[in-house]
């Protein structure tokens, strides 16, 4: 890869598709498959989450040439766990009912791989600008995947979506959606629709180059 | 809810409320190292260790922080015990044993971003467990870990000999079969209550 033709758009749109935190490179499993038993719960840990990322690349990236090597994760743990606090404390205040549904996961964005691999692999060798656009980026994809689960799952085991109903009262709703099992199967599901994708891409390229 | 017994504390952690399939923590090493019932055991022993240990200095520093006031301070203190427990069993697997060593390769000191093991320390916290409760819950968790662990990959062994579509092959196929796992452990539910 190239760093200096990639434009910082490229940089951007790269964590939303082509390299997608959760469909494309399997991190950050746990908040995914935890908080999407609705859309409220995963539009808050996907902003959450890409409010961490973003501060905490930018200060990794501020602060590259000055970590000294083999203490570097552990202060960048430090810098995400911070933010963590203060992301935390911040749900909290603005809405109590959410930060009680979605509990211990807000501070367990801590051990969210995403953002110590972000930090690791892009923020601690670029410069600063770059760092963030990437965090953005990788941040929208994120969102983007736990609202995909948390759609699927609160419109077929709940019937509604955002709290809204969507089906008439006859509806009869998919409980295992809500249950931890369907979260498992919804991102199952998921992950072979994008492997059909992917795949499927391939095969065209193939027959173009033929 | 002090006031629950030892051995339904365990069960509950352990069985009805499995730490991985029901509460989704430590997913990524149960994608990652359940390929091998060879390595499956000995990361499960090594977390239920990481486990216990962050247990007792998790209740120690909760104490301390209730003393000075810092209740902001507990992610930052958690986390930084967490990763020393993690560098002391890495040193002793090292030591003791060079292979299993080399066999568990990065998920080793990927420990410390397992979320199981944080998820255990603030869970005991915010449950208000006494010390006893808390040794006791983080064992549970521990063994609830690498009970899981073990299953998916006696599965996973198994569905390495069997002819399966490419697509599906993979995180797609484990995430399934965790599914089904996880609704069979439903049927824990309302044991030891």
């Amino acid at each position: 890869m190239k760093m200096e033709e990639t434009t910082s758009m490229d940089i951007l749109l790269k964590g939303i598709w082509k390299e997608n935190p959760v469909f494309v490179q399997v991190l950050g499993m746990c908040p995914v498959l935890a908080v999407t038993n609705s859309v409220i719960n995963s539009i808050v840990m996907g902003i959450a989450t890409t409010f961490v990322l973003v501060m905490s690349s930018f200060f990794v990236s501020l602060f590259r040439k000055l970590i000294p090597r083999q203490v570097r994760i552990a202060s960048y743990i430090m810098i995400i766990a911070t933010f963590v606090t203060v992301a935390e404390y911040i749900i909290q205040a603005v809405s109590l009912e959410v930060h009680k549904s979605l509990g211990a996961f807000i501070s367990l964005i801590v051990v969210n791989c995403i953002i110590l691999g972000r930090a690791e692999a892009f923020a601690s060798k670029h410069p600063v600008k770059e760092a963030v656009m990437d965090a953005l980026g990788m941040g929208a994809g994120f969102t983007f995947a736990v609202l995909s689960l948390g759609v699927v799952r609160e419109l077929l085991g709940n019937g509604t979506l955002a709290g809204i109903p969507i089906f008439g009262p006859g509806f009869e709703p998919w409980s295992i959606m809500i249950l931890p099992g369907g979260a498992f199967f919804v991102l199952g599901a998921w992950l072979l629709f994008f492997n059909w994708l992917r795949e499927r891409a391939k095969k065209q390229q193939e027959r173009v180059v033929v | 809810m002090t006031g629950e017994s030892l051995s339904f504390i365990f069960i509950n952690a352990a069985l009805i409320n499995n730490f991985v399939l029901s509460s989704f923590l430590g997913i990524c090493p149960f994608l990652g190292v359940s390929g091998k019932l060879k390595t499956a055991g000995p990361m499960g022993a090594a977390v239920t260790f990481v486990m216990f240990i962050s247990s007792i200095f998790a209740y120690a520093i909760h104490q301390i922080l209730l003393i000075i006031e810092a209740p902001y301070l507990q992610l930052i203190s958690y986390i930084v015990v967490i990763a020393s427990a993690v560098q002391l069993v890495e040193m002793f697997i090292k030591k003791f044993s060079p292979v299993l060593y080399r066999a568990l390769g990065i998920y080793l000191p990927l420990i410390t971003t397992n979320c199981a093991i944080l998820g255990m320390a603030l869970f005991q916290t915010n449950r208000g467990y006494d010390f006893i409760q808390s040794l006791i819950f983080s064992l549970g968790a521990g063994a609830g870990f690498s009970l899981a662990l073990i299953i998916m990959a006696g599965i996973r062994e198994a569905l390495d000999l069997s002819d399966i579509p490419g697509l599906v092959k993979g995180t797609a196929l484990t995430l399934m079969v965790a599914g089904i796992l996880s609704m069979a452990f439903m049927g824990f539910a309302g044991l030891g209550g």
